[in-house]
């Protein structure tokens, strides 16, 4: 459709008419730019989430083929059995204490980033970014190498005679999540603390608290929007966490996201894999929701 | 003598290469409303901040009641700060904000609440414990601010440029209040300005910094009519400067080789700059000098109306004078090159040699 431009010298008279259609023109022109996301969306993202939720009340031929008749309820009502719940109580163990570890170990990095020159800021990110630069799956793989038999880890465990082999271990799939989900707790954090009014921490200071008071009574509550951001950052993952479970955790140690993995692969029981997948989802939009509620704001 | 309440000597502050405080020596006494006035970077901020333990001097020491401060982090002083944008808790309410200091201190939870219901109402903020900081306005964020810091009953209340971010109205507003809550409070307050208006108003006494040093301490009154050098007398209020050389005592030579009488104690031959300020003068259009006075020919080269007074810039050949004329009534106007006499005591213009 071709527009012409109004001829300027003719005065248009602006009736509320005229201002509606600019106003509809206006919405239109912006729907058009976002055309190909709507269609990104729909097509890779909202249809197959309503068919996996479909699957999940779906039942099952003899075979394992999925049957888009006879609905019911068996698969939601496997979620209950004790040996999912077992696993899926194993996995947000695990996703909560890589959460938590994260947490201690990013929240004095990222303050000591944030209270950095800007110089040194700048280069210290780039170093917490710097594996982004190479795929997460060949890091993985490196891991089995420095966990295995011969890895240095399992040297420095044996030569302490603390640990032997950590590879295909809950430990060794722990240090993985931790390695790969790390960036995620310092990003937020770094911008929470490095936002941190300092003046502040000087009040606190001049109404005589000591500096563990003032950073109990003042900084870590003022740097909880990036504590919460970044715990949902790495909880949600870590909950469905696959790539790192499967490789360095071997089969003794069955999580989340392999257990759905087996039931769309092995085990060819669709319906309860997508029963797993759409409850693991419900719980962690209800996680968000719960963070939003808190009054965050930003993730 | 009294003890003073804060003493400083030789007090020297240095950020690597550059000299923020420059040997600074003050005695402020118990009770006292002082100001540190001075443009921005002055180093009356750094120094106020030294005296709160917030840094620390590289040379010098600081005494407040008679008690080396040394290294003794802020949370050990016997002082309390209102900081200039309040650095009030954003996620405390208001009453948390004024109990934090008590509650660090380990005062009993029943007097705290005695005593915050006590600094509340100090501030007239009765009724507003409930509400956030975010929820108030800039004056009623300004008197948290004070209340949090009056609420320790600190020896010395260190105020830095607190009513900066107010505007004009409420700044006056509370330019009273304040000395008004000193004088009940009765509590020494260092109060650090770039508002000569509001060191004038307020203070006891008034420091005026200068690229870290201190240059003049003296009463708001002594500072204005005797400033010290030729920085203190153009800092605070307007001025004329009037080069001359010293011809006597209490005389002065200028360039078209008049003398006028000033104050100066300087020996014979030395240049000076006299200062005159612009309502210190009289204009007539005879020459009758009343007593001592001095008086100048000149020409009006420009005349600007204030409403409430005029300005007359007056020629002398060597140099453009300020004159300010009240306009009150029965007093005689000029016009642009009327020859007018300027008439002035000698007790007001200062002959400075720096």
């Amino acid at each position: 459709m071709k527009r012409r431009l109004p001829d300027p010298v003719e005065a248009v008279e602006v009736t509320p008419d005229l201002e509606r259609r600019a106003e509809r023109a206006e919405r239109w022109r912006g729907f058009r730019l976002a055309v190909p996301a709507y269609v990104y969306l729909i097509v890779l993202f909202a249809v197959p989430l309503v068919l996996v939720g479909v699957y999940s009340f779906a039942s099952r031929s003899r075979t394992g083929q999925p049957l888009l008749h006879d609905w019911n309820l068996d698969s939601v009502k496997r979620l209950a059995d004790s040996a999912f719940l077992q696993i899926a109580w194993r996995s947000i163990l695990l996703a909560l204490l890589t959460t938590i570890i994260c947490l201690v170990v990013a929240y004095p990095f990222s303050y000591y980033i944030a209270t950095r020159s800007e110089r040194t800021r700048n280069v210290l990110l780039v170093f917490v970014m710097i594996p982004f630069w190479s795929n997460f799956l060949v890091r993985t793989y490196a891991w089995k190498v420095l966990l295995g038999a011969d890895g240095i880890f399992t040297r420095i465990g044996e030569a302490l005679g603390l640990w032997g082999q950590l590879l295909f271990t809950m430990p060794a799939v722990l240090i993985g999540l931790i390695y790969g989900f790390l960036p995620f707790m310092v990003l937020p954090l770094y911008a929470s603390i490095e936002r941190l009014d300092w003046s502040l921490v000087e009040a606190a200071r001049d109404l005589y608290a000591t500096g563990p008071k003032a950073f109990r009574r003042v900084t870590l509550p003022l740097s909880r929007p990036g504590i919460i951001a970044g715990s949902i950052l790495v909880f949600i993952p870590s909950l469905g966490a696959y790539v790192t479970p499967d490789i360095l955790g071997g089969a003794k140690t069955t999580l989340l996201g392999n257990y759905i993995v087996n039931q769309f692969l092995a085990a060819r029981n669709w319906p309860l894999g997508s029963s797993i997948s759409m409850a693991i989802m419900i719980v962690m939009l209800l996680a968000t929701v719960l963070y939003f509620r808190s009054g965050g704001r930003t993730l | 003598m009294t003890e003073a309440a804060v003493s400083l000597s030789s007090v020297v502050k240095r950020f690597g290469d550059v000299v923020a405080v420059d040997d600074v020596d003050l005695e402020i006494e118990d009770g006292e409303f002082f100001s540190l006035l001075g443009p921005s970077g002055c180093g009356k901020t750094t120094t106020l901040r030294m005296i709160a333990g917030l840094e620390y001097p590289t040379e010098g020491s600081i005494r407040i009641y008679g008690e080396e401060m040394g290294l003794r982090p802020p949370n050990k002083r016997p002082v309390n700060t209102v900081f200039q944008s309040y650095a009030l808790f954003p996620h405390m309410t208001v009453a948390d904000n004024i109990a934090f200091g008590l509650q660090m201190q380990k005062v009993a939870p029943a007097e705290i609440v005695e005593r915050v219901a006590n600094a509340i109402d100090l501030v007239r903020l009765t009724g507003k414990g409930d509400r956030r900081p975010g929820q108030l306005s800039g004056g009623q964020q300004q008197r948290v601010a004070l209340a949090r810091a009056l609420v320790n009953r600190p020896k010395v209340l260190l105020l830095d440029e607190p009513l900066g971010a107010l505007d004009l109205k409420l700044r006056q507003a509370m330019q009273l209040e304040l000395k008004d809550l000193q004088a009940r409070v009765g509590i020494t307050f260092v109060y650090v300005t770039h508002d000569q208006e509001e060191a004038l108003t307020m203070s006891d006494r008034i420091g005026v910094m200068s690229d870290g040093r201190l240059l003049q301490i003296g009463r708001p009154d002594h500072i204005y009519e005797k400033p010290a050098n030729r920085f203190v007398a153009e800092f605070i209020g307007e001025t004329n400067f009037i080069e001359g050389t010293v011809a006597g005592p209490g005389v002065v030579t200028l360039p078209d080789g008049s003398t006028v009488r000033a104050g100066t104690h300087s020996a014979v031959g030395t240049p000076v700059t006299l200062t005159l300020r612009p309502e210190k003068i009289l204009l007539e259009a005879a020459g009758t000098a009343p007593g001592d006075w001095n008086t100048m020919e000149g020409t009006v080269k420009r005349r600007m109306y204030y409403g409430d007074s005029l300005y007359y810039e007056i020629d002398f050949g060597y140099t453009v004078v300020d004159a300010r004329q009240e306009n009150r009534p029965r007093i005689q106007r000029f016009s642009v090159g009327d020859r007018v006499t300027v008439l002035f005591d000698p007790a007001a213009a200062e002959a400075l040699t720096e």
